[in-house]
């Protein structure tokens, strides 16, 4: 019979402490960030979606090594590169020159194998999040119409 | 209109649970006998959401296969991450700089955290308390966005690298965990008022669910689910691994076998987490975070590897047989929810679909994870 | 006698249009209440304060098309809503809120309000069994169990303070209680000592009779998917939830007048209408705050709580007062 009526009373206390709390909380300034309306600032080592970085000429720096392509797990990456014939030293030399880097966004997994492997430093992470379609095709990016965009 | 459905006495019925259902917390399908609001015999339907991560495994370079592991269980996935390397690193006698363990561990723990924190939320959510989720999910905040400025992710990293780490942490990242410490301590201390003494949700988890340490061994059940049944069994301390042996921390081992075991287990495992990372960050050494020597391409030897990990689930194991080539012959993955899961079926006969849904949440099922 | 009808008639009108507002601004109230605990804003983009969320949400829900599922008893199927909302409409009719501002006073309005009261169980047994689905039959068995083991103990409690003023008259029992806050019902009086506690049964059951958290156990979205309205979409949703908050109002209302004083005000300043919507309203917070912040309980757990706390405590007091009362 004490146990019942402990039970009672303990049971009581414990939802009076609950409800102590909820006030509590009740008069905390909110915490969300409202988020169309608000945004916060991507941290430094955010990876969105690779993105070709340009050299001093606004040229892609990479020089269609296929590096990247080969190591990423998950075969996003297409690149297209025609030979061009460019005078150095008076002599003419044959020159890779990359003509398409196409990014499979859709299935990019983001593990950064592709920036790690390349030795030219030529991609880098983007910063971009709001991605949202319900097209499929508008992940399929086209880095270096991205690239030349960006340029003008 | 068809005709009602007459129930005789003694008859029962099917209710699908799953795969679309708020309990299951994913895909999920839970076939029930029922007898009324009584279940006669449960069994779990799997294979919703299999991804064919082992084969993956066999087609792609040990590189190349790191982000798979994150997804498997997307809450904790360092912990997953964490066994492939050490596996790799150890099958090619890779030596891994201190400092980069020291972080291993560190980023390991406050993800151990920040899956424990999500499970106790959607737990109390289950049972029908809102609030809690919501503190919970801001306090596991701050971890994301630790681990994102280490990282770069924020649920599937892809941060550790054979042979050390993808990049350092920098001294905003210590600040940040340090503050962090004694908030959560404190967020604990609300826990355990708001929710752990609250009568109702103690009648809803004490005695319920019973599993007995036979039980847990007869299916391989491991993590808090075996811990709270009394058996005293942790990777880290039983088969250490990484820089574990010289933390100070202990295993919470409850023996009631109930609901309220395993929730308590959990529990107290964030406060030895928290302990872990106190200390992980008092003696972070200095040095470099990456191996000097290291092949670019990692070949195997010809053999059979395996290492166990203790995740926020429980024991996670990895093997890999190889044939010296640059990808695994066989690539097997032991997910301990898969083990811990099975346990639902046999354990849940008789009991009403309540207790047995606040049952299946005490066991922390990640569905992505049991299917692979 | 015309006039009475058409009285009556005016009053449903006011009735269903208090019922509305309040149930579409309960539902805010609570989202942003909701929401100030958890620690966010709640909505607040429609309008100030999102004070437009709940017109617009109506007419989300009254746009939408109506689904029956395959196989539903159409009739009980689309009954069921309807016998969710006109019990809690009906019931206000005899709700005094002031004084003078009562539609239709009755001698035993107590008593009608109980009687529509369990109306309500049997809107949701109609809707759980005429939607079809395992889920909602098994929603509706617990809430009508849930309902009766409840009603008990509610009725016992109030029958306590109806053998303290003799009437069953809820214009009688607010009055009785007049002057002064020591002579409302919760506070204990010679003739019954342990008027807190009947106030708290009485609160619990209100709980439990109005299927609110932590008893919504008809609900149970994390067990039974959304109990038995899982089948329902646009109005028919619609009205079992108005009929959720018209109910909630009513259980407020009917603690206020049996124990709180009904319209009378704590010291004799500005009696009126004021004192007893604060005090519903003070009431319907304190719902809300329970709401979110309890898990929720057991079917065998409620159903303890009634028959082995709440039925025998109630009682207890009902033989206690009944031989304090023929004593003094
Ligand atoms: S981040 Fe990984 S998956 Fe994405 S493109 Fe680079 S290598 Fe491929
Ligand atoms: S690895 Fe670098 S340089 Fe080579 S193709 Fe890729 S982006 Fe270009």
């Amino acid at each position: 019979m004490g146990g019942y009526f402990s039970d009672i009373f303990n049971g009581s206390k414990s939802l009076l402490i609950g409800m102590g709390i909820t006030f509590r909380e009740f008069f905390k300034p909110i915490v969300t960030v409202q988020y169309p309306y608000q945004t916060i600032k991507m941290s430094a080592r955010f990876r969105g979606h690779i993105e070709l970085i340009a050299d001093e000429e606004g040229k892609p720096k990479c020089v269609s090594c296929g590096m990247c392509e080969r190591a990423c797990p998950s075969g996003c990456i297409t690149l297209g590169s025609v030979s061009v014939e460019i005078e150095v030293d008076g002599k003419m030399k044959k020159k890779k020159v990359l003509s398409k880097y196409d990014l499979d966004f859709t299935k990019c997994s983001l593990c950064g194998q592709c920036v790690e492997n390349c030795n030219f430093g030529a991609i880098e992470f983007s910063k971009e999040y709001n991605l949202a379609s319900s097209n499929k095709e508008d992940f399929h990016f086209n880095l270096l119409k991205r690239l030349e965009e960006r340029n003008v | 209109m068809s005709a009602p459905i007459q129930l005789q006495p003694g008859e029962t019925f099917i209710l699908n649970v799953g795969p679309q259902h708020p309990a299951t917390h994913g895909v999920l399908r839970v076939k029930m006998e029922m007898d009324g609001e009584y279940i006669v015999k449960a069994e779990t339907v799997l294979g919703y959401v299999h991804r064919m991560h082992e084969k993956m495994g066999e087609n792609r370079t040990y590189a190349q296969y790191l982000p798979n592991l994150s997804r498997l269980d997307y809450l904790g996935a360092l912990g997953y991450t964490h066994g492939h390397v050490l596996l790799i690193e150890r099958a090619a006698g890779i030596e891994v700089p201190e400092r980069a363990e020291y972080i291993r561990a560190i980023t390991v723990e406050l993800n151990r955290l920040a899956s424990h924190l999500f499970w106790f939320g959607c737990y109390v959510m289950d049972l029908g308390g809102f609030s809690p989720l919501m503190y919970a999910l801001e306090d596991r905040e701050y971890i994301l966005d630790m681990l994102e400025a280490v990282t770069g992710a924020r649920l599937t990293y892809c941060y550790y690298r054979f042979g050390g780490l993808y990049n350092d942490v920098d001294d905003d990242f210590i600040e940040a965990a340090n503050r962090f410490i004694p908030r959560m301590r404190k967020s604990l201390k609300k826990y355990a008022a708001l929710v752990t003494g609250n009568i109702i949700f103690q009648k809803r988890l004490e005695g319920i669910g019973h599993i007995s340490a036979e039980m847990c061994r007869k299916y391989g059940a491991t993590g808090a689910v075996a811990r709270g049944s009394g058996i005293d069994f942790d990777v880290r301390k039983n088969e250490p691994y990484s820089v574990y042996p010289e933390f100070d921390f202990d295993i919470p081992v409850y023996h009631e076998c109930d609901s309220m075991a395993r929730f308590k287990v959990r529990m107290d495992e964030m406060e030895q987490s928290l302990r872990i990372i106190e200390q992980g960050l008092a003696k972070l050494p200095g040095g470099p975070i990456m191996a000097e020597k290291k092949p670019k391409n990692i070949k195997l030897p010809v053999g059979d590897f395996y290492q166990a990990v203790e995740t926020a689930r429980g024991s996670f194991g990895i093997r890999i047989v190889s044939d010296g080539d640059k990808n695994a012959y066989r690539l097997k993955l032991r997910s301990p929810t898969y083990s811990n899961m099975h346990l639902f079926d046999e354990a849940c006969e008789g009991m009403m679909i309540m207790d047995a849904l606040a049952f299946m949440g005490s066991l922390d099922l990640v569905i992505p994870e049991i299917d692979r | 006698m015309s006039l009475t009808v058409l009285n009556v008639i005016v009053a449903v009108v006011i009735a269903i249009g208090f019922a509305a507002l309040n149930a579409a601004y309960l539902v805010w109230a609570e989202r942003r209440g909701a929401a100030r605990i958890q620690r966010r804003p709640g909505p607040n983009i429609n309008g100030p304060f999102g004070l437009l969320q709940p017109p617009l949400d109506g007419i989300k829900l009254m746009t939408k098309q109506i689904m029956i599922p395959g196989g539903a008893d159409k009739i009980l199927f689309m009954v069921a809503p309807v016998l969710a909302m006109a019990p809690a409409i009906l019931s206000f009719v005899t709700i005094p809120f002031s004084e003078t501002i009562v539609a239709h006073n009755m001698d035993i309005g107590l008593l009608m309000i109980f009687a529509f009261a369990s109306m309500g169980a049997l809107a949701v047994l109609f809707a759980g069994w005429g939607s079809r689905n395992k889920y909602s039959v098994m929603a509706s068995v617990r809430a009508v169990s849930q309902n009766v083991s409840y009603e008990i103990p509610m009725l016992i409690t109030a029958i306590t303070v109806v053998m303290i003023t003799g009437s069953m008259d809820l214009k009688v029992i607010t009055n009785a209680q007049a002057g002064g806050f020591w002579h409302w019902n919760i506070f204990p009086s010679l003739h019954s000592p342990l008027m807190p506690l009947s106030f708290i049964l009485f609160f619990i059951c209100s709980l439990a009779e109005t299927n609110r958290a932590p008893f919504d156990l008809g609900e149970a979205e994390s067990e039974l998917v959304a109990g038995f309205h899982t089948e329902y979409g646009s109005m028919g949703f619609g009205l079992f939830f108005m009929g959720e908050y018209a109910n909630i109002v009513i259980g407020a209302s009917l603690t206020t007048i049996l124990f709180l004083g009904g319209w009378d005000c704590p010291f004799g300043l500005f009696p009126g209408v004021w004192w007893f919507l604060l005090k519903i309203y003070l009431l319907i917070a304190t719902f809300i705050w329970i709401r979110w912040t309890f898990p929720r309980t057991t079917i065998y757990g409620l159903l303890n709580l009634s028959w082995k706390i709440l039925i025998p405590l109630s009682l207890f007091n009902l033989l206690l007062t009944a031989g304090l009362l023929k004593v003094f």
